[in-house]
């Protein structure tokens, strides 16, 4: 049998067997390889479909060879291949991690059944990136955001379960809201087909219906990719859910409604309705500047690490719509290539996280006091994801911003240049907060001797180091598909 | 789904506004509310609100399933009935996490009111920072 016309569908359909293969074996080192082989093999399906797109253009899979505009079509171009890359190497990486991390996190008779609810994030996200069918959106939204609750609620902190509370109404409210506008846009044209509905939208653009449409599926996706004023489920969630989880999470969940965002405002709606038709521009530009000060703000005066960094996300998530509201190449560039780097930047960070919870017993600063001398690589590895975040040349995290800073220098906008320097410079004043603390402060005598990080943990969060580093030098993957992805985006209107 | 004059647009819009007015009604009671349970009650509202915007355009008085047959020539749509079974299965699951959480969040706060949980995070903070 050849396999290889059907890897679209077999993206999702592995780890979504997988899923259930890991609860009937229920050992737990079984349930931890049948989901390992599926996240790997997803990794490598994921790559070939990369590869496929940029040789051989767009494809189109029919599910069950019901032809397109009826059927529930998957359709992989430049854009969502690179995000199946993404999604499915930080899964790849966060499952063996998780394997040591969670020993001391997640009571031992769980195991099996945390392996099971990761592969269904895992398929739910990656059956996000690759549907091209409306309402196939919201069902895997809702199945990586019920296993993704899940994940959040098994945090060893009770908090963990207030906080998964929390995301579970705000995520359905968001999930809510994008089904409302699906449904005024099916109303509208009589078909879910996301190609196709952008067709048909053409003849009734600018009617009350579409631009409501627009409104709820605006307001549902900025809840679940945490836009500023609608971030309030973000830093709990990702503070008090197991290490592995917040790697997994923070590196690919509100990556992935940023590509549903983008994917409604470029190819069905188009950006022409976008932002003509509304102050969509102007709005977005608000939230994002808003976002990107006041998180950063707050997280400098965050106490504890792993909420520092998840204010920061959404700092960072600022970025990529501020890329998005340039309305432009260079812009729409910056935006997809920041949910790349951000995207590994943030895994490598909260998975080093997770080993100083490991060696260290918690992530509050008074507790990684001289974390340079007791884990010197792991505190080098938060240095440099730091950086990254900063944008220092050399680091994933500049290839963004430069191409950030070359929009806003196309538009005359200096300010906004001044803008994203100056919020850089807060990002500075956060990292700074965790090098004083690790490097400058003599070690607390009363923490025991470090526990020693297992290979399990320390490979793949090295791997992630490495790769901040070397895709702030290689750009030709990142850039080379992003500036693809984004001309396809732009000019499919024009 | 237009009237047919537009003295019947009020009841031709009759199902718009129940809609509406559930949506609002579950919308309101999620966040004005602070009981965890309550909170749920009106998520559930909200999210049935929905059901309601998909089916009733779909529904035509007097339309059948579409089975091809001499005998009717006026058939409902079945596409959006099919994906609101769909929607209500999710509906359902997220009511079942959501309460699943609460009795945890019982367990383990012994209340169900949000603002008495938030008084003993802050208070368990304070106190870990004591000692």
């Amino acid at each position: 049998m050849n396999l290889a016309p059907h890897l679209p569908a077999l993206q999702v359909v592995v780890p979504l067997i997988a899923a259930p293969l890991t609860v009937l074996l229920r050992r737990r080192s079984v349930a931890f390889g049948v989901a390992l082989v599926a996240s790997w093999l997803a990794l490598a399906i994921s790559l070939q479909l990369w590869w496929q797109v940029a040789n051989t253009g767009t494809i189109s899979y029919a599910i069950g060879s019901w032809p397109a505009p009826w059927g529930i079509e998957y359709r992989i171009d430049r854009l969502n291949s690179f995000l199946l890359v993404l999604v499915s190497g930080i899964a790849a990486l966060a499952l063996p991690f998780s394997r040591s991390s969670i020993e001391s996190e997640v009571p031992p008779q769980q195991h099996y059944l945390f392996y099971t609810m990761f592969v269904l994030c895992l398929a739910g996200l990656l059956g996000i990136s690759i549907t091209g069918d409306a309402f196939n959106i919201f069902v895997f939204l809702e199945v990586s955001s019920l296993s993704a609750y899940v994940l959040i609620a098994l945090g060893r902190d009770r908090r963990a379960l207030f906080a998964a509370y929390q995301y579970l109404l705000m995520g359905s409210i968001g999930a809510t809201f994008l089904v409302i506008g699906i449904g005024l846009l099916y109303l509208m044209t009589g078909t879910l087909n996301l190609a196709d509905m952008g067709q048909r939208l053409a003849s009734v653009q600018g009617t009350r219906p579409v631009l409501a449409a627009l409104a709820f599926i605006t307001v549902g996706v900025s809840l679940k990719l945490a836009l500023f004023p609608l971030h309030q489920w973000l830093p709990n969630a990702y503070a008090f859910a197991p290490s592995a989880v917040s790697a997994f999470l923070a590196a690919t969940a509100t990556k992935v409604a940023v590509y549903v965002l983008l994917r409604f405002y470029f190819t069905v709606f188009g950006e022409s309705a976008v932002f003509a038709k509304l102050p969509m521009q102007q709005m977005m530009l608000l939230m994002a500047l808003a976002g990107m000060f006041a998180a950063s703000t707050i997280a400098i005066f965050q106490t504890d690490l792993k909420r520092l960094f998840a204010y920061s996300s959404v700092a960072q998530i600022g970025y990529i719509i501020l890329g998005l509201s340039f309305n432009s190449v260079n812009g729409l560039t910056a935006s997809i290539v920041h949910l790349f780097n951000h995207g590994i930047t943030k895994g490598a960070i909260f998975m080093l996280l997770g080993c100083v919870a490991l060696g260290m017993g918690g992530t509050t600063l008074a507790r990684v006091q001289g974390l340079g001398k007791r884990m010197p690589l792991a505190s080098f590895g938060i240095v440099v994801g730091g950086l990254s975040l900063m944008g220092v040349p050399g680091t994933a995290g500049f290839i963004s911003k430069w191409y950030l800073l070359l929009a806003a220098l196309e538009q005359g906008q200096w300010w906004l240049v001044f803008m994203i320097v100056l919020s850089s410079l807060l990002a500075a004043v956060y990292v700074w907060r965790f090098v004083e603390v690790a490097y400058f402060r003599a070690p607390r005598q009363d923490t025991a001797d470090v526990a020693a990080t297992p290979w399990l943990m320390s490979v793949p969060t090295a791997i992630l180091v490495i790769a901040i580093v070397y895709f702030g030098l290689d750009t030709s993957f990142t850039i080379g598909t992003a500036s693809d992805a984004a001309a396809a985006l732009l000019g499919g209107r024009r | 789904m237009t009237g047919t004059s537009s003295a019947m647009t009020l009841g031709g819009h009759f199902t718009y506004f129940i809609t509406i007015f559930l949506m609002i009604a579950g919308l309101f009671t999620v966040i004005s509310r602070t009981n965890l349970i309550k909170k749920l009650v009106g998520l559930g509202i909200f999210q049935t609100s929905v059901y309601l915007l998909y089916i009733a355009p779909a529904k035509l008085i007097g339309g059948t399933a579409p089975i091809l047959s001499d005998a009717f020539t006026v058939y409902s749509n079945p596409l959006p009935h099919v994906l609101i079974l769909t929607a209500i299965v999710v509906g359902v699951a997220t009511l079942a996490l959501g309460l699943a959480l609460v009795v945890r969040i019982r367990e383990s706060y012994d209340t169900i009111e949000e603002d008495e949980v938030l008084d003993r995070d802050t208070q368990a903070e304070g106190d870990g920072k004591a000692t």
